[in-house]
C-alpha cells in the first residue's frame, strides 16, 4: 500500500474517532479562548496595544492549546495497546505518522478557524481584507506546530509524567516558529497589511526541515 | 586509576596557567580594561558547548544506525558536559554583560540561541529520566537530540533575522575587531584548556554511564538467578 493511501485511511480513522465525541476538539477550543481571555488583564487592549502584543498572544494561545491537544494523539493508543495493532499492519511507519499529522493539522485548524474571528473580535483587530494571507501563515505556522507536536507525543507517549513532559519537550524547539509566525502575523495585523515574505519563507523552511526529519527519523520513532 | 594522576596533574597545571595568562599575561582592554578578561574563560565555555553538542549529535546518529550502547553512553555524556559548559558560558556572558553594557542580559540572537539549547538539553536529560526502558530510552532521546540540534541554527536564523529588523539595544562590542597577538594567544590557550577539561570529564562520564550499564546488568543477572535458584537460595540473596 502505498504511503499517501494509508496516510489517507488512518487520516479517516482519526477524524472519524474524534467527530463519535468531539472531545479534543472543544476543550482545545475552550481552552485557548481561556488564554486568549486571560491575556485582556495583562495589558490594556486598546487597539494600538491589540495590534502590538495581539499576534504573540494569538500564537501563544495556538502553542499552547497545540502542546495540549498533541498529547492524546499517541497517547490514546496506549491504553488499549493499539498502537502494536498499527505498527504490525503492512504500512511504512511514516504512514502512520503522516495521518496523525494531518489528521493534528485539521484539528487545530479548526480551532483557529472558530477562534480568530473571536480573537478580532475581541480585541478589535480588523481582518476585512487579509482573510487569504492571514489563512496562509496560520496554515504554515501550525504545519510546523502539529509536525513537531506529532513526533515529541510518539516520544512523550513512552514516558512517565507525559503530560508534563510534552509541553517541555515540544514548545523550546517551536520558538523559531514563534518567531516567525507572530511576525508574519504582526505584518498582517498593521495599518497597512503587506504579508512578510521573509518570515513565510522560514516557516515553509521550518516545515520542510522538520518533515524531513521526520520522515528520516520515523522508523526509529515508532518501532517496538 | 593509576593514569588518572598524571592527567589531573596536567589539567590543573593547564588550567591555572590558562588563568594566569588571561588575568596577568594578556594586555589591558582599551575600552572595557579589566571586565574584559572573563571574555578568555567565556570563548571558552561556548567553544566546549558546541563541541559536546556536535559530538552529543554524531553520537544520537550512530546509536540509531548501529545499535551500539558506546554511542547512547556517549551521547548522554556529551549532553552533560554540553550543559555544563552552556551554563558557565551564560554565568560568564551575563558578569560580564552587566559592567561593559549596563544590562544582565539582552535578547540578542547569540544569547538568546544559547538560552533556548540549554532549556532543548535540559530537556533532552529530563526525558531520559522519564523512560525506563534501557534500548527505548537510547532511541527516543537520540531522535530528540538530532530534533533539537537541527533547531539550533533554526533559533539562530530566526533571530538574527529578527533582531536586525529592530535594532538591538546594545552592539557586541567584543575585541575580535582588531585583536592584539597576545590576547590571540592567550585565547587559543584558555581555549585550550576548557576543551582539554571538557574531554577529560567526558571521558569520566562515559565510563561512569557504562559502569552503570554493567551494574543493570549484573542486577538482572542476579535476580534472573535468584528466582531460577529456588526457594532456598531466594531469600537470602533478596535481602
Amino acid at each position: 500500500m502505498s504511503t499517501a493511501r494509508a496516510a489517507a485511511i488512518l487520516l479517516a480513522k482519526e477524524l472519524r474517532l474524534e467527530f463519535r465525541t468531539r472531545e479534543l476538539l472543544n476543550a482545545t477550543i475552550v481552552f485557548a479562548l481561556v488564554v486568549v481571555v486571560l491575556f485582556s488583564f495583562s495589558f490594556d487592549p486598546t487597539s494600538a496595544e491589540s495590534r502590538r502584543l495581539g499576534p504573540g498572544l494569538l500564537w501563544i494561545a495556538f502553542l499552547f492549546a497545540g502542546s495540549l491537544m498533541l498529547h492524546p494523539s499517541f497517547g490514546r493508543e496506549q491504553a488499549n495497546q493499539t498502537l502494536d495493532a498499527l505498527r504490525m499492519a503492512p504500512i511504512s511507519p511514516f504512514a502512520l505518522l503522516l495521518g496523525k499529522m494531518l489528521a493534528n493539522f485539521l484539528f487545530l485548524s479548526a480551532a483557529e478557524l472558530i477562534l480568530v474571528p473571536i480573537f478580532a473580535v475581541l480585541y478589535n483587530v480588523s481582518l476585512a481584507g487579509v482573510v487569504c494571507r492571514m489563512a496562509i501563515v496560520l496554515a504554515m505556522g501550525t504545519a510546523g506546530l502539529c509536525i513537531t507536536g506529532t513526533v515529541f507525543s510518539a516520544i512523550a507517549a513512552h514516558a512517565r509524567m507525559r503530560e508534563l513532559l510534552l509541553p517541555l519537550l515540544l514548545l523550546p524547539i517551536l520558538a523559531p516558529l514563534l518567531i516567525a509566525a507572530v511576525e508574519a502575523t504582526a505584518s498582517l495585523f498593521a495599518e497597512r497589511p503587506a504579508l512578510d515574505r521573509t518570515w513565510l519563507a522560514f516557516l515553509g523552511g521550518f516545515d520542510i526541515v522538520f518533515l524531513t526529519a521526520s520522515w528520516l527519523l520515523s522508523d526509529f520513532l515508532l518501532e517496538e | 586509576m593509576k593514569s588518572r594522576i598524571p592527567i589531573t596533574i596536567l589539567i590543573a597545571a593547564l588550567m591555572f596557567f590558562a588563568g594566569y595568562a588571561a588575568l596577568f599575561i594578556a594586555p589591558d582592554e582599551r575600552t572595557m580594561h579589566e571586565i574584559q578578561r572573563i571574555f578568555y574563560f567565556h570563548l571558552g565555555s561556548w567553544t566546549a558547548m558546541f563541541t559536546a553538542l556536535t559530538v552529543a549529535f554524531v553520537a544520537n546518529v550512530g546509536w540509531l544506525l548501529t545499535r551500539k550502547p558506546n554511542w547512547d553512553w556517549l551521547g548522554v555524556s556529551a549532553v552533560e558536559v554540553g550543559v555544563v559548559a552552556c551554563t558557565s558560558g551564560l554565568i560568564t556572558g551575563v558578569l560580564w554583560g552587566k559592567p561593559a553594557w549596563g544590562i544582565w542580559w539582552t535578547w540578542d540572537a547569540r544569547l538568546t540561541t544559547c538560552f533556548i539549547l540549554w532549556l532543548l538539553y535540559i530537556s533532552y536529560l529530563i526525558l531520559r529520566g522519564l523512560i525506563e526502558e534501557p534500548q527505548r530510552r537510547a532511541t527516543l532521546s537520540a531522535v530528540f537530540g538530532i530534533f533539537a540540534f537541527l533547531d539550533a541554527p533554526l533559533v539562530y536564523a530566526s533571530n538574527r533575522l529578527w533582531r536586525t529588523q529592530h535594532p538591538a539595544p546594545v552592539i557586541f562590542g567584543g575585541p575580535e575587531s582588531e585583536l592584539d597577538p597576545t590576547m590571540g594567544k592567550v585565547l587559543l590557550i584558555c581555549m585550550s584548556a576548557m576543551l582539554v577539561v571538557m574531554a577529560v570529564v567526558l571521558v569520566d562520564r562515559y565510563r561512569l554511564e557504562r559502569m552503570r550499564h554493567e551494574v543493570d546488568e549484573l542486577r538482572v543477572e542476579a535476580e534472573t538467578r535468584a528466582t531460577t535458584a529456588g526457594p532456598a537460595l531466594s531469600p537470602a540473596t533478596r535481602n
